[in-house]
């Protein structure tokens, strides 16, 4: 939509930029939530032990960690009798035959059913913050009101719509403050070694969210790239210096290309996979200067925070002061888990004065959501958004009124794309190196590190055990 | 009875009051097609399951939207429908497994319950170069669908990739992308839509509880009681097409009195759903609701045979 924008030279109107905002800040309490309870959570959080948990510790746990809304003994037993109830049918469903009992678990079991009470808690959670996005935007998921040149719901800015929006925005962000990050805390705790584990090199943030038309300067997650972990070195990022590879791919030969002259060119036969110097990837290798970087809330927490960004910087520093452990912690999968949570804070924050600010237009009379435009003959634009999982951007080149090349370079591939022409490792396969791990056969410490990215596919991953050659193929699903 | 009681219990604790949770019953058994008497036997299948069944969730080409509109079932909440309406014995992106153990659990599954379980698939399935577009562990989607689909009480296809191909197949469709219906030859229920309404899943489900089979389908396999009428049959804007009330720009003044889409693209004259009666995330509102027109989304190659999406049919 952005690059479409950008290509036919529209601006969209005030009132559609903040209800864009709107739904994007959703996206992000919403996604985060789940990827931390119902994604990640269960590769440090031992399920079957909360079985084996008092629940009166339990709630004196709960009570002196957390606010969440719930809690006590009672509401304890509660959940551990019906988690019971299930493991007893024998049926165990989406928890059978996980690592449950594997020694890198480090929970005692009344934190582990702190967690999986909360665990349920956010399943019903996510459903309601989904409801953020029908409100301006028809459904969720797919959302489907958003068009080139504005937005389709003016019909929606009645008091009744955003003042649910509003209490919608302000549970979800109850939910986050009060549960979300004191259990991010807790568990954190007891996992400080992850804070020297998984982490990367360099990263890069197209930032987004702007506050006016006015781009890069406005973005309230900004734009910028770190290398080699230089936070005081933090400079803006510039598409240009963006191109893929194809040389490990399942694509075509070629040379490296920016977007805009990018090619998709899949091999037209049953690929191989060749991890030891041939093609092993439908994911292309995306490089900035010719480096690869990671994408996602970690990037974006950092080059905000290198560039001194109030809100970032008072949740950042506050968490590393609680968990005692210094700022070089955070190029880790622990400081990546975390980084997820504290953007959270930031944007959920920002967002309940943003509904004010849509409040004000529509009270002053400015509920223009669409600018029109026509379709040019010939032209090129870009798009560079920051969505949940990471950087990404769109690059479009229009002829006779069509689309001649349409390339998107997506925060998965940025993190999960195969090794370059040169040979540099993509950043998930960077992080895994030196994890250790105290099992192969159950390698739950890998999990961790994968699942850290929040990739959005389900990766094959390889590891080899020095000692027997062994190749294990571990799927991280 | 007992296992009904605590339900009724857990449901107050969570603030649904009984009377709430009937109400949602009647509105499934209405959306289902049933007369009002089975009311109360749609609320047995959720308070006291004789069993749960066993429900194995394959993952082919596809983006996961179908799982995460299952995630915002809202009555019943998704923890009840997988605590303890259905087993839900393999699926990638909720199950704890990975690796080989992940593995183990889908053939363990496909095992234990051959003949018995119902198999849900999301996402199409690669058919060129002996199905080498896609792969799991190194084994085909096809060869992945042949073995299990065959060994299923049913087969539902959830969403528009796995009942027709979706945007995977759209041209010049490079990996020869199907709906697997199409690609195995066998015949399928689907639940169309991009992604389908998780209350048309639902109904499916307690259908096949209740009554001991799947719903009746129409001639593309897609239950009659959420796909048996058109967009436009339903639409509350109905009336301002046949006045002859059009918008004609996003955002105009007509836009903001929610006149009629047809003039900008809206497919709902072709599209058969019951997106306008029951809505989406509880009811909150539907694509024409948000002033944008239906892409015809739940029907049949729609990527090729509904676009252009913004001009007139």
């Amino acid at each position: 939509m952005r690059a479409v924008e950008d290509a036919v030279g529209v601006k969209i109107p005030d009132t559609a930029r903040i209800m864009r905002n709107l739904l994007h800040g959703a996206q992000f309490q919403h996604d985060h939530i789940v990827h931390f309870y119902h994604l990640h959570a269960l590769d440090w959080v031992d399920i079957v032990s909360s079985l084996s948990a008092d629940p009166k510790k339990t709630a004196t746990l709960s009570e002196n960690v957390s606010n969440a809304p719930w809690g006590g003994s009672t509401y304890y037993k509660n959940v551990q009798q019906r988690l019971q109830t299930f493991v007893d049918s024998g049926q165990l469903g989406p928890f059978n035959n996980a690592y449950w009992g594997h020694p890198a678990y480090k929970l005692p079991p009344e934190a582990n059913l702190m967690a999986s009470a909360h665990y349920i808690e956010a399943l019903r959670l996510q459903a309601k913050a989904a409801r953020m996005h029908a409100i301006f935007g028809a459904k969720n998921p797919h959302l489907q009101s958003l068009v080139v040149g504005g937005i389709t719901s003016v019909k929606d800015l009645t008091p009744d719509r955003i003042a649910e929006f509003l209490y919608l925005t302000k549970e979800t962000q109850d939910f986050v403050n009060n549960v979300y990050i004191p259990d991010l805390l807790a568990v954190a705790s007891f996992y400080k070694e992850w804070g020297a584990i998984g982490g990367t090199t360099n990263f890069l943030a197209w930032g987004d969210l702007p506050l006016s038309d006015k781009e890069p300067e406005s973005l309230y997650m900004p734009r910028g790239v770190i290398m080699k972990r230089n936070l005081g070195g933090v400079k803006m990022a510039k598409q240009e210096k963006v191109t893929e590879h194809v040389a490990r791919a399942w694509y075509e030969k070629g040379s490296p290309k920016h977007p805009y002259k990018g090619e998709t060119k899949p091999i037209r036969k049953d690929p191989k996979y060749r991890p030891d110097g041939g093609k092993y990837s439908w994911f292309k290798a995306p490089r900035y200067d010719g480096e690869p970087c990671e994408v996602g809330p970690l990037a974006r927490v950092l080059v905000a925070y290198a560039k001194g960004h109030k809100d970032i910087k008072a949740v950042v520093d506050s968490t590393l002061k609680k968990l005692g452990i210094p700022v070089t912690a955070l190029f880790s999968t622990l400081g990546r888990t975390a980084a997820r949570g504290l953007e959270t804070v930031a944007i959920g924050n920002a967002m309940q004065g943003w509904v004010m600010d849509l409040v004000k237009n529509v009270k002053d009379g400015n509920t223009k959501t669409y600018q029109p435009w026509k379709m040019p003959d010939k032209a090129t634009g870009l798009g560079l958004n920051d969505v949940a999982r990471g950087a990404l951007g769109h690059w479009i080149e229009i002829e006779n009124k069509k689309i001649k090349n349409y390339q998107y370079v997506v925060p998965s591939t940025w993190n999960l794309g195969p090794r370059c022409e040169k040979g540099k490792l993509g950043p998930v396969e960077e992080a895994l190196i030196g994890t250790p791990i105290a099992d192969p056969k159950r390698p739950i410490e890998v999990l961790r590190t994968v699942h850290s990215f929040d990739p959005c596919v389900a990766c094959g991953v390889h590891i080899i055990d020095p000692d027997s050659n062994q190749v294990y193929k571990i799927k991280v699903l | 009875m007992e296992k009904e009681k605590e339900f009724y219990k857990r449901l107050e604790k969570k603030g649904v009051s009984r009377r709430d949770f009937m109400k949602y019953c009647t509105f499934l058994t209405a959306t289902m097609g049933l007369s009002s008497s089975f009311v109360p036997k749609v609320a047995e299948v959720f308070a006291a399951p004789t069993q749960r069944p066993p429900v194995i969730w394959l993952h082919f080409a596809e983006c996961t939207g179908c799982s995460e509109a299952l995630l915002r079932s809202m009555y019943p909440w998704v923890d009840q429908l997988l605590l303890e309406v259905i087993s839900m014995e393999y699926h990638e992106t909720i199950m704890a497994a990975a690796g080989h153990q992940a593995e183990e659990n889908l053939h363990n599954a496909v095992k234990k319950y051959n003949g018995k379980f119902i198999c849900v698939v999301e996402g199409a399935v690669a058919t060129k170069y002996n199905g080498g577009y896609g792969k799991i562990g190194g084994k085909t989607f096809l060869d992945i669908a042949k073995d299990v689909c065959s060994k299923a009480a049913a087969v539902i296809c959830m969403g528009t990739c796995s009942a027709y191909g979706g945007v995977q197949a759209a041209k010049p469709n490079p990996g020869g992308y199907k709906g697997v219906g199409d690609a195995l030859g066998i015949k399928t229920l689907n639940i169309p839509g991009c992604p389908p309404n998780p209350i048309n899943f639902v109904g499916t489900v307690v259908n096949y509880l209740l009554l001991g089979k799947l719903p009746d389908l129409d001639s593309l396999g897609r239950p009659l009681f959420a796909y048996g009428k058109t967009i436009h049959d339903q639409c509350p804007r109905r009336s301002h097409f046949e006045n002859g009330e059009f918008v004609e720009e996003f955002g105009s003044e007509e836009a903001a009195i929610g006149y009629c889409l047809y003039k900008v693209g809206c497919k709902g004259p072709e599209t058969y759903n019951n997106c306008p009666i029951v809505k989406f995330n509880e009811g909150t509102s539907w694509p024409v609701e948000a002033g944008h027109p239906c892409i015809g989304c739940s029907e049949p190659d729609f990527w090729d045979k509904m676009s252009p999406f913004y001009e007139e049919m």
